[in-house]
């Protein structure tokens, strides 16, 4: 049979603090650089050493970026606590690389088993004591990339795209490489299995890998952020902390030293959007970032900032769970409590990225679109989106300036003589603001969180009251129009997806499935809350719409159901994934093949 | 009317507000007279203030002056992060916070104290009347043991006492102060105004509705009586010269970052405010023997404010545009291609 081509899943199990990471991350830009495309899921523990890790690099000659499942082709068995489970989980005719101290006793058949000294190897052949715990892992990669020959030009490229900035660690790490190489070949030399790796030249070419926080950070220093306050929390930390990482190479004045950024550890979520508040109201882009615990404690403040109409971006690395749950494990389950954060009624703008382009690009969305309606935007990226790795092409510079909405200047106040800061001019639902500092007598106006008129004076008044909630559901309507769009690709099928964040990536794979049995199904994919007309017209001239999404609940399904008009709700089916894991492309064909009867 | 025009060419009235809707002869509306009459004479100007409050009766009286300028009463105990955001995104704003014991001890003690910690520059009054009066005179947690509710109960719990907790802190300038009490207050407030970093002024002021009883620690009765005033304070501003001869070892002077001056007249203690151990002692054992101290009770004008901390430039961060924000083109493509 001729072997599978660049179509194969390997797993490095290792124990948590090992120093695997580089390891995993050396061999996954190596084959990356082959101009083959990867997708590794880092799945990691709640826990700084000790418990078990697992490293899934999906290699995809389609290019698909979604989770392909826990069936690993190739197996690096590094922790002796997950042996046992590991080695079952094991696709049948895949290879087993594994430290040969570990019993094989119950071992299966069915698979190919390369058994290495690793412990031995580190002792004897890697010199530096410090640096031998890490570099045993380094060991695995040249054993997998004897058994997928990898040529060495390209492990070379992977550890100096992985040690970019730190040469010196280039030499120790090759030669930590080659003492695997040596070891396959003198050991295993000639065994293959059914899978290969066949290089594509030119395939990758111009394509970076970059996870979701970083391009994220990135879009804040584009989108012209000057105030950050953040807690620290799993998955979003890293969000933050590349913001202060890239602020220090882009927001110091070469001159004066002096900084164009504060970003602020607060001592809790609150304070955190407390001080990114304060900072919008006083005319700055701010934001914060966090996670699911994080903004439950970010409701109080996120009604303030709704009713009080400033402008704030809040980026939500979601987790898994209510509670603290699984803290470094991936879920959509933010959604339904983002969209409506804090009491009384409040509705917020959601957006929704799937890629890392559009973490960068939402990013900068989220600052225009929170000054345009001095409002809080959320932008509702996962764990899966943020901290792993994703191909993407490189970010485009932004054409466009900053859109600071309707604020009022000196000048202006000047020019209109008299204004009322919840008052509305336009018809669109959206007041004028000024900033404090602004130098004009009639510039002063009191921000409240308690009933206020159109001049944002205390008020009781019941009919004030309703017509101020009235005018902010004017100005959500308007938002509808402009946050961004959908994004539909029909296929001429009666039968539609609705998907929305990295759900996608799974949706494109499932609809290549699909098509394979004969059912093509037509896509939406959301990228932002409120739903635009569009949204209304897909599920019109579709029979059945099928929403998935990756909590237990189906949110965003009942979303849908109170947006929709009323005739179209039974024309939604819901299909969920929500283990924690990233959801992968058969938990959304198998349903849609069963419920839509295709015989299998 | 008065027609005295200050520094900034405005008279008084320009430094009031809206009429308070607190209870007549509530001692956070003498505070805000007080206010009235710093700021005035600092000849502050109203488009650079910006009143900044949580959630109380103390809260709502940045409403009652200044009309003219910029005010924020935000949700309970949450002052001073917004604050701190403010002051980050405009360091040319003068931010003043008006707190309660509520808002300020119990809801908002760790935002209260990490902003000490931080040293954010703001002026913060904690209008402390030892009682909720909104919610109708339940204890608070600054409330002392054995003080009598209205109602009869009796508080068994240890206050705290937010000049205690800001000294613990190394807060860099700590004062108290009676609402009663404008000779006192009144320059306290201008040098807590003056000051470069978080200014904490305490000041005792009487709920006439709820805690001015037989019993209470905190009525106007028993504070008259138990006040212990640690020092004449007169503060000069760095515009005004000094007209007063001073009787030589009579008077510590201090001279704040602005070149602004205190003068502070011995009494029968001779307090150094540098000395921040020396207060918490002086503090602590007047309480010990029933007394409450006020005046200046420590400053530091040495120590660096938030924003300076942070490397921040003078010109307001919300005053940045693209160019400044953004990497040139060529800048941004090289950043680009580290990621591999």
């Amino acid at each position: 049979m001729e072997p599978t081509v660049n179509d194969l899943t390997i797993t490095a199990a290792t124990v948590n603090g090992s120093g695997s990471q580089s390891a995993n991350l050396v061999l996954t830009r190596a084959i990356f650089s082959l101009g083959i495309p990867v997708a590794p899921k880092n799945v990691f523990p709640s826990n700084i050493e000790g418990l078990p890790t697992w490293y899934h690099l999906r290699v995809s000659q389609h290019g698909y970026q979604g989770r392909r499942g826990e069936n690993p082709d190739v197996l690096v068995a590094l922790n002796p606590a997950t042996w046992a489970a590991d080695l079952r989980s094991v696709r049948p005719g895949g290879a087993v690389i594994y430290e040969e101290a570990y019993s094989t006793l119950d071992a299966r058949t069915d698979l190919e088993f390369f058994p290495v000294p690793f412990s031995k190897l580190a002792k004897t052949r890697i010199q530096s004591e410090t640096l031998r715990k890490q570099l045993t892992n380094l060991i695995y990669v040249g054993i997998v990339a004897g058994l997928l020959e990898i040529p060495l030009s390209a492990l070379e490229q992977g550890i100096q795209r992985q040690f970019q900035s730190k040469p010196k660690a280039w030499p120790v790490n090759l030669d930590a490489v080659q003492v695997g190489l040596e070891y396959w070949n003198e050991h295993f030399a000639g065994r293959k299995i059914d899978h290969r790796l066949e290089p594509n030249p030119g395939r990758t070419d111009g394509l970076m890998l970059v996870d979701g926080n970083q391009s994220a950070a990135l879009g804040c220093v584009m989108g012209g952020c000057t105030v950050a306050a953040w807690y620290p929390i799993t998955p979003s930390s890293s969000l933050c902390e590349s913001l202060i990482s890239y602020s220090e190479r882009f927001r110091v004045d070469p001159e004066s030293g002096e900084k164009r950024i504060a970003v602020v550890q607060a001592e809790d979520e609150l304070a955190a959007l407390g001080m990114a508040i304060g900072a919008g109201w006083a005319g700055a882009r701010s934001m914060t970032s966090t996670s699911g615990p994080g903004l439950s404690l970010m409701a109080e403040f996120a009604g303030l900032a709704y009713y009080t109409e400033i402008p704030v971006v809040i980026f939500d690395v979601q987790r898994a769970g209510p509670s603290t749950g699984l803290p470094t494990r991936t879920a959509q389950g933010d959604i339904g409590f983002a969209f409506t954060l804090s009491h009384g009624d409040t509705r917020h703008l959601l957006l929704l990225p799937a890629t890392v382009a559009e973490c960068y690009e939402m990013a900068q969305t989220a600052f225009d679109l929170a000054d345009r309606f001095q409002t809080p935007v959320f932008v509702m990226s996962d764990l899966d989106l943020g901290m792993n790795l994703w191909m993407s092409s490189p970010f485009a510079y932004p054409e466009q300036g900053f859109d600071r909405g309707k604020v009022l200047d000196r000048d202006e106040l000047e020019r209109v003589g008299q204004w009322g800061r919840y008052r509305d001019v336009d018809g669109d639902g959206i007041p004028f603001r000024t900033l404090p500092g602004t130098d004009h007598p009639l510039a002063g106006y009191f921000t409240r969180g308690s009933g206020h008129d159109e001049n944002a004076r205390y008020s009781e008044n019941a009919a004030i009251y309703a017509g101020n909630l009235d005018r902010l559901t004017r100005k959500f309507e308007t938002a509808r129009a402009e946050v961004p769009a959908p994004i539909v690709d029909p296929e001429g099928s009666s039968v539609g997806l609705i998907a929305y964040g990295t759900t996608h990536h799974a949706v494109v794979e499932a609809r290549d499935l699909l098509r394979a049995k004969g059912l093509a199904v037509d896509y939406l994919r959301l990228r932002a809350l409120p739903v635009s007309a569009s949204v209304v017209e897909f599920v019109e001239t579709h029979e059945r719409v099928y929403v998935v999404e990756q909590n237990r609940d189906g949110q965003m399904y009942d979303i849908l159901r109170l947006e929709l008009p009323p005739a179209l709700v039974g024309r939604l089916r819901s299909i969920r994934h929500y283990d924690g894991q990233p959801i992968p492309a058969d938990a959304i064909s198998r349903p849609l093949l069963e419920l839509e009867a295709v015989p299998v | 009317m008065s027609t005295t025009m200050n520094r900034a060419g405005l008279t008084r009235d320009a430094y009031k507000g809206a009429p308070t809707t607190l209870c007549a002869g509530c001692g956070h509306n003498s505070i805000t007279n007080h206010l009235v009459k710093a700021l005035f004479e600092l000849g502050i100007e109203p488009s650079r203030l910006a009143k900044m409050s949580g959630i109380g009766c103390s809260s709502k009286t940045p409403a009652y002056f200044v009309e003219q300028a910029h005010g924020f009463n935000g949700v309970h105990g949450r002052m001073p992060s917004l604050t701190t955001g403010a002051a980050l995104a405009d360091r040319q704003l003068i931010m003043l916070g008006v707190s309660g014991d509520g808002d300020t001890a119990s809801i908002g003690l760790g935002q209260y104290m990490h902003m000490i910690r931080r040293n954010v520059d703001c002026t913060y009054i904690v209008e402390d009347n030892g009682t909720y009066g909104l919610t109708k005179g339940q204890f608070s947690a600054t409330a002392d043991v054995g003080s009598v509710q209205k109602r009869g109960s009796v508080n068994e719990f240890q206050p705290i006492d937010p000049c205690m907790v800001a000294l613990t802190l190394g807060a860099s300038f700590v004062a108290r102060s009676f609402s009663g009490d404008g000779k006192q207050l009144v320059p306290l407030l201008k040098a807590a105004l003056a000051h470069r970093g978080t200014a904490i002024l305490d000041v005792i002021s009487p709920c006439v509705t709820f805690n001015d009883h037989e019993g209470s620690t905190k009525s106007y009765a028993y504070v008259k009586d138990h006040d212990t005033i640690i020092q004449d304070v007169t503060f000069i501003p760095y515009f005004e010269e000094i007209t007063v001869d001073y009787e030589p070892g009579t008077t510590r002077e201090v001279e704040m970052h602005d070149g602004s001056r205190l003068i502070l007249k011995k009494l029968d203690d001779d307090h150094d405010p540098s000395d921040r151990v020396g207060a918490m002692r002086l503090i602590e054992e007047n309480r010990e023997r029933g007394i409450l101290v006020t005046g200046l009770l420590h400053m530091n004008e040495s120590m660096s404010d938030f924003a300076t901390r942070e490397g921040l430039g003078a010109s307001p961060l919300r005053d940045l545009g693209e160019s400044e924000l953004r990497p040139s083109r060529s800048e941004f493509d090289t950043f680009m291609a580290t990621f591999g």
